[in-house]
């Protein structure tokens, strides 16, 4: 929807075992704080939106309901891939009422299931699908190029790879423009590890390791690629789990 | 032909005693893990004591099967909290959430005997005793269940705290050190289990303080 296409890029990426959730951070102006577009939904999972900020929080809020309600009946973690049916669900819903609109925001969920990491989108249509990386909202396509390109690598990706090809992608979308840790938010899920955003040092300290400060371009066709491909931005491309359209 | 009364009771109580003593800048909370029913013990190692909070540890005595349902429902509750506003509820707002939880069920109360304790906002101990049905009152220290009756007065007298009614108002926080208190709890509880048939086993104690909370154990008299 377009709604989604307008939002500030947010990229995820999973390995076996973890979720990298990135999202880039712009505030309207100078005086204004950016919005919160990274929200933990429970110790296991976390959602990064891009669209209608207001439609996200209120989906979070009743993602956190339902892990709160399954653990309170069930006394174990709601899988993810159970959530996010039970969120597509919901978004269709609005699709096929006349006095209701579609939720205007695109949902990156990570989370662990009893299988690993997992890495799902879940559109307005209500349509959702998993994914090796993700890469959603304005310039989202640059970054798409970069990770279609990395993400065989991925599964067996350490978290700190994970991370900081995150911090490529992440990079991609920004067009040239320095990276650093006031414009981006990072969060981390994994087996082993709760659902949290990574603090600004540690982000700064990640960018800085890498040396992903920004100057040029990571390699220099990219820059080539991205004007062309800027506009034509309904080119479906999911990670490797097949030809599963994209209704942007 | 008599009436007939009904003989199913949809409570049992499972025995046991819970304490708390708030210190100036510590807080204990014991309970025995004893669980009975009528005259029969179920199992000697039951935990009264659920930790809720960073700063509220809740221990409960009664019927157990409400105590853990009580305990599901705070724990939800708290992480609707912390999702709201970024971070643990405090103690004295765990206390009202806790009277509001009881007193939402005044008509079918949950038969738990409650003592919340924890570190204020300061990092002064506190202790909130209640009823079954909510009330609630912040003191220095409290017991309850089987073996209340046995040690309050015994604390009454060691304690010696100010009436809440009396002005000026008197911090309620005993003088007590902390390995006081401890063995003061150890005390009580031994000799609670003399008397009373359904305190005994093993006595569980958490101690929190500003660097965090630690457990400690002490054997009771099996009998």
């Amino acid at each position: 929807m377009e709604a989604v296409k307008q939002g500030s890029a947010a990229i995820g990426l999973r390995s076996k075992s973890h979720v990298v959730l990135a999202c880039v951070n712009k505030a309207n102006s100078e005086l204004s704080s950016h919005q919160k577009k990274i929200f933990k939904v429970d110790d296991h999972i976390g959602v990064a939106i891009a669209g209608l900020t207001a439609d996200g929080r209120v989906l979070s809020r009743y993602m956190r309901n339902e892990c709160i309600n399954y653990f309170y009946t069930y006394e174990s973690q709601l899988p993810v891939g159970r959530l996010v049916v039970q969120l597509a669900d919901k978004a269709q819903v609005c699709t096929q009422r006349s006095w209701k609109r579609p939720f205007g925001v695109g949902l990156l969920v990570g989370g662990l299931d009893e299988f690993g990491a997992h890495l799902y989108y879940n559109c307005p249509s209500g349509n959702y699908f998993e994914y090796q990386a993700f890469a959603i909202g304005s310039r989202s396509q640059a970054a798409k190029t970069y990770l279609e390109r990395k993400f065989e690598s991925f599964m067996g990706s350490s978290r700190e790879n994970l991370i900081k090809d995150a911090l490529f992608a992440l990079r991609e979308t920004l067009q040239g423009e320095k990276l650093t840790s006031s414009v981006c938010t990072i969060a981390v899920v994994g087996i082993g590890e709760a659902f949290h955003i990574l603090d600004q040092e540690t982000v700064q300290a990640l960018i800085n390791e890498f040396e992903i400060a920004g100057e040029e371009a990571a390699a220099p066709d990219q820059a080539a690629v991205d004007e062309p491909l800027a506009a034509a931005d309904d080119q479906a491309a999911p990670g490797d789990e097949g030809a599963a359209p994209m209704d942007m | 032909m008599t009436k007939q009364q009904a003989n199913w009771s949809p409570y049992d109580n499972n025995g046991g005693t819970c304490v708390a003593i708030a210190g100036t800048d510590y807080c204990v909370i014991a309970a025995d893990t004893r669980m009975s029913s009528g005259y029969n013990i179920l199992t000697r190692d039951y935990s009264k004591i659920n930790q809720l909070a960073d700063k509220s540890v809740l221990a409960s005595s009664g019927f157990q099967a409400d105590v853990r349902a009580l305990q599901k429902v705070l724990a939800a509750k708290h992480l609707q909290y912390q999702h709201q506003h970024n971070k643990q509820m405090s103690c004295p707002a765990m206390a009202q959430l806790l009277s509001n939880t009881l007193y939402y069920k005044r008509f079918f109360p949950y038969y738990a005997f409650n003592v919340l304790g924890g570190l204020d906002h300061e990092g002064k101990g506190c202790v909130f005793t209640y009823d079954a049905v909510g009330s609630y009152e912040r003191v220095g220290y409290s017991s309850q269940g089987s073996g209340s009756t046995l040690i309050t007065p015994f604390l009454d007298n060691q304690l010696k705290s100010p009436s809440p009614l009396l002005l000026p108002a008197r911090d309620a926080v005993t003088p007590l050190s902390e390995s006081e208190a401890i063995d003061l709890v150890k005390t009580c509880f031994a000799s609670a289990t003399e008397r009373d048939i359904y305190t005994g086993d093993k006595l569980e104690i958490l101690i929190m303080n500003a660097s965090g909370i630690r457990q400690e154990y002490m054997e009771l008299r099996k009998d």
